[in-house]
C-alpha cells in the first residue's frame, strides 16, 4: 500500500487540471486513489499539451508519409532524407505562455527546447527560425514583450552557437493577452545514425544527463493547457529558467557519445521532465521502468518526489545506455562537466515504479499512462463563409504611391531588421540566404548542397476561413522554399489556437487541418513533426486561428539559388499566376481601408503546383535573374521588395481596370520574376506550353519604383518607409 | 603553418575559424582544450575563437583568461609568437592580461549581428600584409559586448604606438557616428599588443571568406597570417 499524503481532494484534483471524470477514469485505471506523486505524474501526462486528447483524432488525419520521410510525427523531431547519406532533422514547437508571462526566459527556453528535439536524435542544428505574434502596437505590454522576446530568443540561439536565419513577426490585437512564441529547429545527421526514443533490453541503467533538477517549471505543461486569466503573471514561478552554455555542453557531450556508440535510447526532458521522458522510454520499447530518485542530481535541497517528477528545468536528458560503454560515455560528460547519474533501470514489468528516500512514491502501469490518455471528440462548428468583395467595392486610394509607401511601413510588412540583427545569423558560415527574403538558405557543410526553410501562415485568413488559411499557410511556405529554387520536401506545424471545448474555436482547429491535409497531398508535403497549442486565450477571446508551418527544401546547388533583389537595369519584369485583384482579407483593405473583412484568397492547390514547378525549373534553368513570392500586399509591395533589396528601380506599366486590386490584391499561387530581355520569348513559350499564365508587367532600372500614372517613389523613400516603422516604435515611449 | 586553436566551454565559433585558417593556410590547425598546460610543439600562431566562454555569465572571458593554457599562451606571445583572439577571444585576451582594455556592452544595451565596415589602420603587421593601409573592408559583427573601453592614457598609448588594429567605419570608409556600431572608444574595433604580434578584434573576418556568404574580405587577415608564418 502507498502512503498517501496529503489527502486526495477534488479540489486538489481540479488544481491538478484534472476534470473530475479524468480522474475518475484514473480510479478505474489503478483500482486505487492515487498518491500525490501519482497524480502529479497523471495531471503530466494527461494535460492536453502531453496527450494532444482534443486534437489527436484530427491530426490523425494528417499526410505524414513519402518516400523521402524516415520518421513522421510521433518522435522527438521529424526526419527526411535529404540525399547523399544525410538526414534533416527538424520539428517547431510553441512557448507561448511562459513567453507572456516572463518575455526572456520564456522565448530562450523555448529555443532551447526544441534544439534539444533535435539533437536529441543525433543531428547537429544548423539553423534556427521563429515565427512570432505580438499584440497590436497600441497595447502597452506590446514592445515590453517584443524586447523581452527578441533578446531571448538571441540570446539562448546565440550561445548555444547556431544561426536564426528566418522568421516571421505579427502583430494583432487578438494577441494583446497572449502572445505566440513559436521556434523551429533544423539539424543535420548521418541518415544511418538517427537516434530514438525507444528503449530496449531489460535490465539496462537508466542515464540522466545535463543540468541539475530545479524547482523551476513545474506545473508547466499544466500551463500551457489552460486559458488566461488577468492573474497570469502570478504563474511566473513556473516559468523555466534557460542555461544556454549548459545545453552547448550537452549537444557536444549527447553527440560524441553517440558517436562512440554508447547510445541505446534517448529522450530530452522537456514538458513534464523526468515524468514525460521515462515513460516515453519504456511505453515506446514496451517496457517497465524504475526511477530511483534518491540518485537525481537536485540543484535545491528536500525536493519532493512530486517536484522532481514535475520540474521542468532545462537542459536535462534521459538515456539508456550499452552497459558495456557507461565508463566510456561517464567520461566524456565528465570531461564536459554535466551531471551524469545512473537513476533506474527498465524492467519487464511494465510498470513506472518510482521510488524516493526507501519508499515507493509511484507504481503505474506504464502502458495505459499513454494509451489510455483521454480521448476527446470535441464538438466543432465550421466558421460561417464570409462574402466576397469585389475590387470594384472597395474604395481605391487617392494615390496607390501613397497607398503602397504606407503599406511597406506597416506593422506586419515593415522591415524586421530591429529583430533578426539581435539574431546571430552567420555563425557557422554557410548562411548563403539571410532574414529578409523569401525562406533562408543554408549550406549544409561545403556544398554545393543546401537547404532552405521558413515559417508562415497568415492569420487573418485562417480566422475567415479556416479551410483555406490553412491551405494557404502551407501553399505560400512551399511557394516561398520554390521562389529561392529549393524542391519543397517536408513541414512541421505548430497549430496555435483557441480553447478546444469551446465548439468555434475547435471548429477553426478542425478547419485549419482539413486545409493543412489537403495542400500538403497536393504539394507532396507531408507533415513529420508538429505541436498543437490550445487553449491560447484570454478572458474568454481567443487568438486569431495560428497554425504555423515550418517547411524545409533541397537545394542541389546553394549557387544556384535564386534571391528577390533585382539584380539590374533592362531587365523584364514578369507576373506568373492569375490575378484577379483580390482585396477581401487583404493587407489593404486592412492597413489603408481600416476593414478586416471578406472571404480571404481562394487557393487553387493544382494552380499552386503547376505555377511552382514551372517557377523551380526556370531557376534550375538559370533563365530567371530574380524571383519573389507574391503575399501580403500584393504585386506593389513584392516589387518595392524587390527593388529595396536590389537597390535598382523598376517602371510598372501594366494596368488593370480595378487598379487598387491589381496592385494590392492577394490571389495565390503567384511569383514575379525577372529575366533579361532576350530570355523573355523562351520564357513565355514554356508558360504557354505548361499552361502557367504569364504576363509581362514592366521593367527594371533607374532610382525609383514608378507605378503607372504615379509620381516614381525613389528607392531610398521607400527604405526609409520600410525600415523606419520598428527601430521607431521600439525607441518610443508607450502611450 | 601550424596553428592552435583554443577550445573553451561555450565557445562556438572555432569551426569557423579553422575553416578560414585551413583555406588560407592549407594546413588543418589543431584544436586545443583549455584544461591542456602546453600547446602543440612548433605552434606558429595560437586563435582563440569567438563564443561564450562559460556562457559569460561573469564578466565575459573571466574565466577563460584564467584557464590553464593561458599560461602556455602568454609564454608564445613573449616568445614573439602569434596570437590572434577573435569576439569572446578578443575579450579572453584582454581577461589574461595580453591585450589592454575591456570590452563593455553594446551602446544600445542590444546584441548585434550584421555586416560591418572595417578601416584597416595599417598593413605591415603579421596580421594585414594582404591588406592595404586605410582600406575599407567588409566584415561581419556579432555581439553583445564589443564596446572598447581603457583608461585614458591607455588610449592614448595605443593611438600613439599605432597599435589600433581597426576602426569601424561606413562603406566609404568614413569612422565614426553612425558607423560606429557599439560605441566603442575612438572606433575601435581591434587593437595589437606592444610588440604588434597580438591582436584582438572584435568583427569576425572568419565568416567573410566566401563569396556565396557574404564576401571575402575576411580571407586578407588569414592569408596574412599564413605568409607570415611561411616567410618566418
Amino acid at each position: 500500500m502507498l502512503r498517501n499524503e496529503p489527502q486526495i481532494t477534488p479540489a486538489l484534483v481540479a488544481e491538478h487540471g484534472l476534470k473530475p471524470d479524468e480522474y475518475q477514469r484514473i480510479l478505474t485505471l489503478i483500482g486505487r486513489e492515487p498518491t500525490i506523486t501519482e497524480l502529479g505524474i497523471f495531471s503530466a501526462m494527461w494535460n492536453e499539451h502531453c496527450s494532444y486528447k482534443s486534437s489527436r483524432l484530427h491530426l490523425r488525419k494528417l499526410p505524414t508519409k513519402a518516400p523521402w520521410v524516415i520518421q513522421g510525427p510521433g518522435e522527438n523531431a521529424g526526419v527526411i532524407d535529404i540525399g547523399d547519406g544525410l538526414a534533416c532533422v527538424f520539428k517547431m514547437e510553441s512557448h507561448n505562455h511562459p513567453s507572456y508571462i516572463e518575455p526572456y526566459q520564456g522565448a530562450a527556453t523555448g529555443v532551447g527546447g526544441i534544439l534539444r528535439d533535435v539533437f536529441t536524435m543525433g543531428a547537429r542544428p544548423i539553423a534556427c527560425l521563429n515565427l512570432l505574434r505580438f499584440g497590436s502596437p497600441d497595447h502597452p505590454r506590446t514592445r515590453h514583450l517584443v524586447s523581452g522576446v527578441v533578446a531571448g530568443i538571441g540570446g539562448y540561439g546565440n550561445s548555444f552557437g547556431v544561426p536564426t536565419v528566418g522568421g516571421s513577426v505579427n502583430f494583432h490585437t487578438r494577441y494583446d493577452g497572449n502572445i505566440l512564441v513559436n521556434a523551429m529547429a533544423v539539424g543535420i545527421a548521418r541518415a544511418d545514425s538517427i537516434f530514438y526514443a525507444k528503449a530496449t533490453g531489460v535490465g539496462r541503467p537508466i542515464v540522466y544527463l545535463g543540468s541539475k533538477t530545479g524547482r523551476d517549471g513545474i506545473h508547466g505543461a499544466t500551463m500551457a493547457s489552460a486559458s488566461f486569466e488577468a492573474n497570469a503573471e502570478e504563474k511566473r514561478p513556473t516559468v523555466q529558467v534557460g542555461d544556454p552554455f549548459s545545453e552547448k555542453l550537452l549537444l557536444e557531450a549527447c553527440l560524441e557519445i553517440m558517436g562512440k556508440g554508447c547510445v541505446i535510447a534517448i529522450q530530452d526532458m522537456g514538458a513534464a521532465g523526468l515524468t514525460s521522458s521515462a515513460v516515453e522510454m519504456g511505453a515506446k520499447g514496451g517496457l517497465g521502468i524504475e526511477l530511483d530518485l534518491d540518485a537525481i542530481p537536485c540543484r535545491e535541497e528536500g525536493m519532493s518526489a512530486y517536484e522532481m517528477m514535475l520540474s521542468e528545468s532545462q537542459e536535462r536528458m534521459l538515456m539508456v545506455l550499452d552497459p558495456a560503454k557507461e565508463a566510456e560515455a561517464e567520461a566524456v560528460f565528465r570531461k564536459w562537466g554535466l551531471d551524469f547519474a545512473i537513476v533506474g533501470k527498465t524492467t519487464d514489468t511494465l510498470r513506472f515504479v518510482v521510488k524516493h528516500q526507501g519508499e515507493v512514491k509511484a507504481d503505474l502501469p506504464i502502458m495505459e499512462l499513454g494509451d489510455e490518455a483521454p480521448l476527446y471528440d470535441r464538438p466543432h462548428v465550421p466558421t460561417p463563409p464570409k462574402p466576397v468583395i469585389a475590387a470594384g467595392s472597395v474604395v481605391p486610394p487617392r494615390s496607390n504611391r501613397d497607398a503602397l509607401l504606407h503599406l511597406i511601413g506597416s506593422p506586419d510588412l515593415c522591415s524586421k531588421r530591429w529583430v533578426w540583427e539581435q539574431y546571430d545569423h552567420l555563425i557557422l558560415g554557410n548562411t548563403v540566404q539571410q532574414p529578409g527574403g523569401d525562406a533562408a538558405v543554408v549550406r549544409i557543410g561545403d556544398g554545393p548542397k543546401g537547404l532552405a526553410m521558413c515559417t508562415d501562415v497568415t492569420q487573418r485568413y485562417c480566422e475567415a476561413d479556416p479551410v483555406q488559411g490553412g491551405r494557404q499557410a502551407v501553399a505560400e511556405c512551399w511557394r516561398n522554399l520554390t521562389a529561392v529554387g529549393a524542391t519543397p520536401l517536408a513541414l512541421t506545424d505548430n497549430l496555435n489556437f483557441g480553447n478546444p471545448e469551446k465548439p468555434d474555436y475547435m471548429g477553426q482547429f478542425v478547419g485549419c487541418l482539413e486545409g493543412i491535409g489537403d495542400a500538403a497531398r497536393a504539394l507532396d508535403f507531408p507533415i513529420v513533426s508538429g505541436n498543437v497549442s490550445l487553449y491560447n486565450e484570454t478572458q474568454g477571446r481567443g487568438i486569431l486561428p495560428t497554425p504555423s508551418i515550418g517547411g524545409v527544401g533541397r537545394i542541389d546547388d546553394v549557387a544556384k539559388a535564386a534571391t528577390l533583389s533585382f539584380k539590374g537595369a533592362d531587365e523584364a519584369i514578369l507576373l506568373v499566376g492569375e490575378t484577379q485583384g483580390w482585396l477581401g482579407q487583404s493587407m489593404y483593405l486592412w492597413q489603408v481601408c481600416g476593414r478586416e473583412e471578406g472571404a480571404p484568397p481562394p487557393v487553387d492547390l493544382a494552380a499552386e503546383r503547376r505555377n511552382g514547378d514551372f517557377v523551380r525549373g526556370l531557376i534550375a534553368g538559370g533563365h530567371v535573374t530574380a524571383v519573389h513570392d507574391l503575399s501580403d500586399g500584393g504585386l506593389a509591395v513584392a516589387l518595392a521588395e524587390m527593388a529595396m533589396a536590389g537597390g535598382v528601380g523598376a517602371t510598372l506599366t501594366a494596368t488593370a481596370p480595378q487598379q487598387h486590386g491589381f496592385l494590392f490584391g492577394e490571389d495565390q499561387a503567384r511569383y514575379v520574376i525577372t529575366a533579361r530581355a532576350e530570355d523573355v520569348a523562351a520564357i513565355t513559350a514554356q508558360a504557354l506550353a505548361a499552361g502557367v499564365p504569364l504576363q509581362m508587367i514592366g521593367e527594371t532600372g533607374g532610382e525609383a519604383l514608378t507605378l503607372p500614372g504615379e509620381t516614381p517613389i525613389v528607392i531610398a523613400d521607400l527604405v526609409n518607409a520600410h525600415e523606419g516603422w520598428l527601430p521607431a516604435y521600439m525607441a518610443s515611449a508607450p502611450k | 603553418m601550424k596553428a592552435a586553436v583554443l577550445l573553451f566551454p561555450g565557445l562556438n565559433r572555432e569551426g569557423d575559424a579553422m575553416r578560414a585558417l585551413e583555406q588560407a593556410s592549407g594546413h588543418k590547425p589543431t584544436l586545443v582544450w583549455h584544461a591542456e598546460h602546453e600547446l602543440p610543439a612548433g605552434t606558429d600562431l595560437v586563435l582563440v575563437p569567438g563564443g561564450f566562454s562559460y556562457g559569460d555569465y561573469l564578466r565575459c572571458g573571466a574565466i577563460a583568461g584564467r584557464a590553464n593554457i593561458m599560461d602556455a599562451v602568454r609564454a608564445h606571445a613573449a616568445r614573439g609568437g602569434l596570437v590572434v583572439g577573435i569576439c569572446n577571444g578578443f575579450q579572453i585576451l584582454c581577461e589574461s592580461g595580453l591585450l589592454p582594455g575591456v570590452l563593455m556592452r553594446n551602446r544600445d544595451l542590444r546584441f548585434i549581428c550584421k555586416m560591418q565596415h572595417l578601416k584597416v589602420e595599417r598593413a605591415d603587421t603579421p596580421f594585414t600584409t594582404a591588406y592595404q593601409k586605410g582600406q575599407t573592408i567588409k566584415v561581419a559583427i556579432a555581439h553583445g559586448e564589443g564596446n572598447y573601453e581603457a583608461d585614458d592614457e591607455t588610449i592614448r598609448r595605443l593611438e600613439g604606438e599605432g597599435r589600433v588594429a581597426f576602426r569601424y567605419c561606413d562603406a566609404q570608409g568614413q569612422v565614426g557616428g553612425a558607423a560606429n556600431p557599439n560605441g566603442s572608444t575612438h572606433d575601435i574595433a581591434g587593437i595589437y599588443s606592444e610588440k604588434l604580434n597580438v591582436l584582438g578584434l572584435m568583427p569576425h573576418p572568419e565568416n567573410l571568406i566566401d563569396p556565396l556568404v557574404g564576401g571575402t574580405d575576411g580571407r586578407g587577415l588569414f592569408a596574412s597570417i599564413a605568409s607570415f608564418s611561411r616567410a618566418a
